[in-house]
């Protein structure tokens, strides 16, 4: 170890570079995905496995997972409510679960379990409601009541002399954390190796159309023509929707996160509450990741607020009321592009050869690798996939919502 | 805490309020199609800049209008509805037969 670190020091390691230095952008690409985040590097590194397609650029505005990709609370489940929902994120948990093998980096992938807690009769309906809907989709739910809660979890607060008290846990073992960074490099890299590629502060400053057909991108950096063009930018969603000419049933509206000071491993399970609008679980390396709903009014901010620390904490105090002491080390803000129905907008748009990946709200990274499998498909042979199919945008015209109520924003 | 004018009872902590989404104008449900009626009820211009929207003083229920900007998190201006609701018809966007 001293030996390895004097050698580095003194430079005589060899250096490998994740990813190849910026380069020229070609005149034109095959694919062009629009966004370097998970999703977006996802789409690049199946279509090059899977389908053989290279002749790719993914082109980020900032740098590579910047976005929602690196301010998430990196929770993996599939415990929804919905049978199309529960699906597709299963799909999406499967995949994780081999993932750091494929990718061949550590993504500190760690099955923790996953406790929604009720706290009303409403909210035990629903975990009920859906503890059966995911049995019988084959994905591990149950309804738990207090003791079996008070074994899973003894630090926390059970008493019934609270605002709140705990009356049950919709409790889903395959729940997981894993560390998000990771898979944003994993992909980009296995995506670079295989000849996409990435150029990173490259932002697409307009679509361009020829007889209701995209044929192309303007960026900052130049003119690029396109074969087929998808848009994977989480917030700026409605924005690139507007410079290819459609409009989108989606708000930006800022979802606000923190973490505590580390301290010793103190919390397995990942703890969930609709109600109380919170979320916590503790990282490897002893933080606290805490999370609560969406902000009261669209802005296309990372800012964060006091009020949305005030309300947290009050929650976190009463679930946890040993952590008073502990302090909030680090505050950021994403911005999530919310859909009335909480579901995503997958698939083919109003605009030929432009496809969208869009609508992830706040239950996008736990879908990365199954966007990035199917956005390659669907790129790849024209046709939506079937598990992409409830998720198209002309649901909305249809009014055939998917209304997936086991979001972490929505309360219960 | 940021503050919001409200139009009826002055200057109060946004913490009193709800966003009641963009002012959008309802189509005429007899003539229009269904694609039309579908982007009326889903469909937001979510701008990043600019928007006009309703919002509602919780305590005192009172519907006004705000412009905010979504860049900046700025408010700038707040008025009562019939500022909008009661202008004379105009073609265009502007609503199909609108009255207070």
């Amino acid at each position: 170890m001293v030996f390895a670190l004097l050698k580095h020091g003194l430079g005589f390691g060899r250096f490998e570079r994740q990813l190849p230095a910026a380069r020229d952008l070609k005149p034109s690409y095959d694919v062009v995905i629009i966004g370097g985040g998970g999703h977006g590097v996802a789409t690049a590194y199946y279509l090059a496995r899977d389908w053989g397609i290279t002749n790719v650029a993914i082109l980020e505005k900032g740098y590579l997972g910047g976005g929602n990709t690196g301010r998430n609370t990196t929770i993996i489940r599939s415990n929804y409510l919905t049978a199309e929902g529960v699906c597709f994120y299963d799909e999406s948990l499967r995949l994780f679960r081999d993932l750091a093998g494929d990718l061949n980096i550590n993504l500190m992938y760690a099955e923790r379990g996953h406790l929604t807690l009720a706290h009303t009769d409403a909210a035990m309906r629903t975990s009920r409601w859906r503890a059966e809907v995911n049995k019988h989709l084959g994905v591990n739910s149950e309804l738990i009541g207090r003791d079996e809660i008070r074994k899973l979890c003894p630090q926390l607060n059970l008493s019934e002399d609270v605002r709140y008290p705990i009356l049950g846990a919709l409790y889903h073992p395959p729940g997981a954390i894993v560390r998000h960074d990771a898979v944003a490099w994993g992909y980009a890299r296995g995506a670079v190796e295989r000849g996409a590629e990435l150029h990173q502060l490259t932002e697409v400053t307009g679509i361009l159309r020829e007889n209701g057909c995209a044929i192309g991108v303007e960026t900052t950096r130049g003119h690029v023509r396109a074969g087929k063009i998808i848009q994977c930018v989480a917030g700026s969603s409605s924005l690139l929707a507007e410079m290819a000419g459609f409009k989108l049933p989606i708000q930006t509206i800022p979802l606000q996160a923190c973490v505590s000071q580390p301290i010793k491993p103190f919390l397995d399970p990942i703890i969930v509450s609709g109600s109380l609008h919170v979320y916590i679980s503790q990282s490897a390396r002893g933080e606290l990741v805490m999370g609560a709903s969406t902000d009261p009014y669209g802005v296309y901010q990372n800012r964060t607020t006091l009020e949305f620390k005030e309300s947290l904490m009050a929650h976190i105090l009463e679930l946890f009321p040993q952590l008073a002491a502990v302090k909030v080390l680090r505050q950021w803000g994403g911005m999530a592009d919310m859909t009335p129905d909480f579901s995503p907008i997958m698939g083919e748009t109003p605009l030929g050869s432009y496809y969208i990946d869009a609508g992830w709200g706040t239950w996008g990274f736990k879908a990365t690798p199954v966007c990035g499998k199917r956005n390659a498909e669907m790129l790849a042979s024209g046709r939506v996939p079937d598990l992409l199919k409830p998720f198209v945008l002309d649901r909305f015209t249809r009014f055939a919502l998917v209304g997936e109520k086991g979001a972490a924003s929505v309360g219960h | 805490m940021k503050i919001m004018s409200c139009p009826l009872n002055g200057p109060r902590n946004i913490s009193e309020f709800i966003c009641g989404g963009e002012v959008r104008f309802e189509p005429d449900a007899q003539t229009c199609s269904d694609a039309e009626w579908a982007g009326y009820v889903f469909l937001r211009d979510n701008p990043a800049g600019l928007v006009r929207e309703w919002w509602m003083h919780v305590p005192t229920a009172y519907w006004f209008i705000a412009e905010r900007d979504t860049r900046t998190d700025e408010i700038i201006r707040t008025y009562p509805p019939h500022e909008i609701f009661a202008a004379p018809k105009r073609s265009g966007s502007a609503a199909p037969g609108v009255t207070v």
